[in-house]
């Protein structure tokens, strides 16, 4: 059996939206039914239909900023609340595990519309119907990419079948997170990168008035259950990134002919710690 | 209906267009056979890289469709309500009046008989006219197509383009290294490949490559940043804004203060003078003058050491930062990422910044410029590319239909006249106007010394502008000057043929509906105008020739430029002449017939297929850009522009002295004294700065450099999707307004949240209203709002000094050049105030 889904790699992406923009010229306009009906197109009074939307997380504070981008396409729930919702069937799951609004059956169900946690289904005013991504099963039926995937000058997005598992999806599955896990319907989309908190600094010593940023400097950060290593680079900047919100951490920073460093820091929202200066004892 | 499926190109890119019932339903990037495609591979450090057989065309060119079907297209032939060309003209109400339909005919009447009343009455010199830089790709239908082969059979005054994306290299990189071929951008050749094989550090200064993307050539490059960056090579990016680019590659921000790079670049060569961390071999043999810089640089000529402390003090970055780059950057084999396509950030667009981009080079040649992993790339060109098979561009001299060997005839235009495009208002509303220089200076160093002046002697005033395309609101600096010159009645006439209404249009008498590139015949290659920036298609994983098919017909009641060309030619007599009885078609094999394509695929197959890909031979021999020079020898990159390669001088730059000048040459011959652009590079305060009085008045600085989700203006105000990307425009109550950045402290400062409506001002511009984002990208003091917004919206139509709500920063930027023999211009210094917009 195939089962489809898509890996997307935070990472890599670089936000230019050029997915966005494919989703947007294949839909708009454009029914392929059975699969789906148009999006009413821009100039229409209900547009605004982002079947991929993209996030932009920006992260820390001048000059230690970090920005992401995530696509956010239909993320192809196993207890997908979008089949409960519907009635006589009208959202189903096909064969390949996609899940589609059928847009005759789904006539006049706005519930299909209002039940996604994701905010990724459209009501359509004027046809009467839900709408959302449907992962281009038009173009897939015919051996095609979907248009955000070949839009995507990266691979930040792939798409592959999780029963194969040399598939890069099913590999990527094993160690991707999910989008809002907290929302417990198990989307099958998976992800890698997710924007999360980071600590950072810039590690200096003086002498006299001059500064020196210092590299190599061994800077340790510690929580209950886990410790991290690194050492700071060229400017004297150290990083810890993929940390847990709102989590107490013990950095410590030490240097040969220093005395160490200590800090306590809570991941409240991402610390920049400044400038730190390295002194004897 | 059958579906049908067009090829065509976009200057982002080539695409297949699905067409259905006579509409276009889809622009998606060129489905070629993937058996055509035959991907070049490149070995480094025991992995290969090597492109996916795909064309990565730019995000905005997904926004094709709704382009072309917009509601914003001109649709028929227009006359402004209260223009009589036999009575009452009002030209004081351009801008202000509304329009009415009028039929072909009469359109054309009144314009042909207008061009015929100037021409006779003043001289062909009376006539003006220009185009905008790329609103539509292809050969036969370019700005550089009907329009000139009219005009130049007309005779008419020209307008010298300025190379406005890369000033500083223009005007002042040429007297360091040559290039001016190239316009004062570095030949690219094999430069991925060298730097996957030798690279370790990456600085990219001023150069945003994953916004500015080569200009045309797509996304193709991104894959290449993403493979420098999983093999560890450091980045840094100095910018006062951390550039898109800076967010998808991580590494370090550097953000000094505008106006300071060279201020900072001459500390790094303090540091590497001081700790002796340079190639004093390279210094000896390859460049010539370097004492003097070494004098000024130690502060042995004016006691002023240029240490990293100083320059902390005028940027603003930390001194320590300043000297750790300078270590890492002569430790590690360093590409420099400034200048070439794609790095044209601000540095090189401010008040002397001649001086930066000279700079970028001497620092370059400091550590061995073309040796190994040295080099100065902008990191989207230097594929590798079959260069053997030549195919014309618009830029070349063959590539135009004007004067190609495509043409039987190729007609001179006889007017010596010339107008200098930042400055055509102040010429026009108040002659005398002069300056120096031919715009871009491609055949020499001297045509930038040549001294201009409007109008010129036994030519007229211009008493008639045709313009093409209509732009410069959002792209030219003080554009309330631009306002002013359309309501002067010295202006008797005033033509505008386009696509779209844009921020010109309304400024017009009579305006003429063209149609787009996928409404009419034509061909191209992708990515690449060749001229100055020969083989800048290398830019492209893959060489593609692209068949522009017609996939519609013209929309409404547009025509093709050719078509509304040819009409005016036949109604002012020269018909004939103008077509050579040739179809916009029978050009476009034309130019198929003069190219190398014919041996290796026929007019019928390209015609059908439509396209072509020249794919990079198996036998293939890079030949790293500047590694000849290097290593002193003969240049063996294919250069085409290079004027010494085919002589016995071929192992020199096109410098005076053929080697890197610290102390230039051709500025010691021809100004001396010049304290602005001296002969060896110098710091100079801006004249509007952090560091000017003005700044008690308005003391934040606009950085306003080329935008990342359209290209110059087009795609804005016609896509309506581009307006849901919230890094293009913001929507607030219901109007999509144009983004500026601003650093919390300065927010708080001002009282101004995250989504507030905002006026931006100075003594230029009462104000131009955007969206705050408020955000740590842009460090205190600098406010970051891209140029080229396409809408100009002034709250009172008409009105020069009004408020303009669509974005137009322009408004606010000085048309003061660089410096005086350097007329390039410099929107980036320029400086205002914000504050909070309540209307």
């Amino acid at each position: 059996m195939t089962k489809y889904s898509m890996i997307v790699d935070v990472d890599k992406c670089t936000g230019c939206y050029a997915c966005f923009l494919a989703c947007r010229d294949e839909f708009q306009g454009n029914d392929y039914l059975p699969h789906s009906v148009a999006q009413p197109t821009s100039t229409d009074s209900m547009a605004g239909q982002n079947w991929i939307r993209v996030e932009e997380t920006e992260r820390g504070t001048f000059p230690k900023v970090k920005v992401s981008y995530t696509p956010i396409m239909c993320q192809q729930c196993e207890d997908a609340p979008c089949i409960d919702a519907a009635t006589d069937g009208a959202v189903y799951r096909r064969e390949d595990g996609i899940v589609m609004i059928d847009p005759e059956k789904a006539a006049g169900q706005k519930a299909i519309a209002d039940s996604c946690p994701y905010d990724l289904i459209f009501w359509n005013e004027e046809k009467a119907v839900a709408q959302k991504c449907t992962f281009c099963t038009h173009l897939l039926d015919k051996n095609e990419q979907p248009r955000c995937i070949e839009a995507c000058p990266v691979a930040a997005i792939q798409i592959g079948d999780l029963d194969d598992p040399n598939s890069v999806v099913a590999k990527a599955a094993k160690e991707g997170e999910q989008l809002n896990p907290e929302f417990g319907i198990n989307p099958l989309v998976s992800y890698a990168g997710l924007p999360k908190k980071f600590v950072t600094g810039e590690v200096i010593v003086k002498d006299g008035d001059a500064e020196e940023c210092v590299a190599g400097v061994s800077v340790t950060l510690k929580s209950d259950d886990q410790e991290r290593a690194t050492v700071t680079n060229t400017f004297g900047d150290f990083e810890f990134d993929g940390l847990t919100a709102d989590s107490n951490y013990t950095l410590v920073i030490s240097h040969d002919g220093y005395a160490p460093i200590e800090r306590t820091v809570k991941t409240e929202s991402d610390v920049n710690l400044g400038v730190i200066e390295l002194g004897i004892g | 209906m059958a579906e049908q499926t067009f090829t065509n190109l976009t200057n982002a890119g080539p695409v297949s267009v699905t067409v259905r019932d006579d509409k276009i339903i889809r622009v998606r990037p060129l489905a070629a056979d993937p058996d055509d495609f035959k991907p070049w591979s490149i070995e480094a450090d025991g992995k290969t890289y090597s492109p996916p057989k795909k064309f990565n065309i730019s995000p905005f060119a997904f926004g094709e469709r709704e382009r072309i079907y917009s509601d914003n297209r001109i649709k028929y032939p227009m006359k402004r309500v209260d223009f009589d060309p036999n009575g009452e003209r009002n030209p004081q109400n351009r801008g202000k009046s509304e329009f009415e339909r009028i039929s072909w005919d009469e359109a054309l009447d009144i314009v042909s008989g207008e061009l015929k009343r100037v021409s006779d009455t003043y001289g062909p010199s009376a006539i003006s006219g220009m185009t905008s830089s790329h609103h539509n790709w292809g050969i036969v239908g370019y700005k550089m197509g009907p329009f000139w082969r009219f005009f130049n059979q007309l005779g008419f005054t020209p307008v010298f383009d300025n190379p406005d994306s890369w000033e500083g290299w223009h005007w002042g990189a040429t007297h360091t290294y040559g290039f001016y071929w190239r316009l004062g951008m570095p030949e690219q050749y094999d430069l991925l490949e060298d730097s996957l094989k030798n690279a370790e550090m990456i600085v990219y200064w001023s150069n945003d490559p994953d916004s500015t993307r080569g200009i045309y050539t797509g996304q193709d490059s991104a894959i290449w940043r993403q493979w420098l960056k999983e093999k560890d090579v450091e980045m840094v990016f100095i910018d006062p804004f951390q550039n898109y680019t800076a967010t998808a590659m991580e590494g370090k921000w550097i953000a000094p203060r505008i106006g300071t790079d060279t201020a900072m670049a001459l500390a790094v060569a303090y540091v590497w003078l001081s700790e002796g961390t340079y190639d004093k071999d390279y210094i000896e043999s390859r460049t010539v003058g370097f004492d003097n810089f070494k004098d000024y640089v130690l502060g042995s000529t004016d006691n002023k050491p240029k240490t990293p402390e100083w320059a902390s003090q005028e940027s603003g970055v930390p001194a320590r930062t300043i000297t750790a780059l300078a270590r890492q950057w002569a430790k590690k084999r360093t590409v420099l990422s400034a200048g070439a396509r794609g790095g044209e950030g601000g540095a090189c667009r401010q008040a002397f910044g001649t001086e930066w981009a000279r700079l970028m080079v001497l620092l370059q040649a400091m550590q061995g410029l073309g040796k190994p992993g040295v080099s100065i790339w902008g990191t989207t060109m230097g594929a590798p590319f079959d260069a053997s098979i030549w195919f014309p561009g618009y830029a070349d001299p063959d590539g135009k239909m004007s004067t190609s060997r495509a043409a039987d005839r190729q007609p001179k235009n006889p007017t010596p006249q010339r107008l200098y495009r930042p400055d055509v208002p102040d010429a026009i509303l108040n002659p005398p106007y002069s300056w120096l220089g031919e715009g871009f200076c491609g055949q020499s160093l001297e045509q930038q010394f040549i001294p201009y002046t409007y109008p010129a002697e036994g030519c007229s005033e211009i008493k008639l502008w045709y313009r093409y395309g209509g732009s410069f609101m959002g792209t030219m600096n003080d554009t309330t000057k631009w306002v002013d010159m359309y309501q002067s009645p010295k202006l008797e006439f005033v033509i505008n043929q386009d696509c779209w209404w844009q921020s010109e249009t309304r400024m017009a008498d009579i305006i003429l509906p063209a149609c787009t590139h996928m409404e009419r015949e034509d061909l191209g290659e992708w990515g690449t105008g060749n001229g100055y920036t020969q083989h800048a298609s290398n830019g492209c994983n893959f060489r593609v020739i692209v068949r522009q098919q017609k996939c519609i017909e013209p929309l409404w009641e547009s025509k093709s430029d050719y078509d509304i060309f040819s009409a005016l030619a036949d109604r002012l007599g020269f018909g004939e002449d103008f077509t050579e009885g040739k179809t916009d078609k029978d050009w476009a094999k034309a130019f198929f017939d003069i190219s190398d394509l014919p041996e290796h695929i026929s007019w019928e197959e390209f015609d059908e297929k439509g396209y072509y890909i020249i794919n990079v031979p198996d036998d293939y021999e890079p030949t790293p850009s500047l590694r000849w020079f290097a290593e002193d020898r003969n240049c063996d990159t294919p250069d085409l522009g290079n004027p010494k390669r085919t002589s016995n001088e071929a192992n020199q730059l096109g410098t005076y002295s053929g080697k890197i000048e610290f102390t230039s040459e051709s500025l010691s011959e021809h100004f001396p004294d010049d304290e602005e652009r001296p002969v060896s590079p110098r710091y100079i305060d801006s004249w509007e700065g952090h560091k000017s009085p003005l700044a008690d008045k308005y003391p934040l600085q606009l950085l306003s450099p080329h935008p990342r989700f359209t290209f110059h203006t087009h795609y804005d105000g016609h896509t309506p999707s581009l307006d849901d990307i919230p890094g293009h425009r913001l929507k607030i109550d219901g109007y999509a307004y144009w983004p500026a950045r601003i650093n919390p402290e300065d927010a708080a400062a001002r009282g101004i949240k995250d989504g507030d409506i905002v006026k931006l001002y100075n003594d230029r511009a009462a104000g131009v209203l955007c969206a705050a984002v408020i955000t740590g990208r842009v460090r205190p003091g600098i406010i970051h709002a891209y140029a080229s917004s396409g809408v100009y919206d002034p709250l009172e139509p008409g009105e020069p000094n009004s408020i303009d709500r669509g974005g137009c920063v322009a408004m606010l930027t000085p048309t003061k050049l660089m410096s005086k023999n350097v007329p390039g211009m410099a929107p980036n210094s320029c400086l205002i105030e914000i504050e909070r917009w309540e209307a």
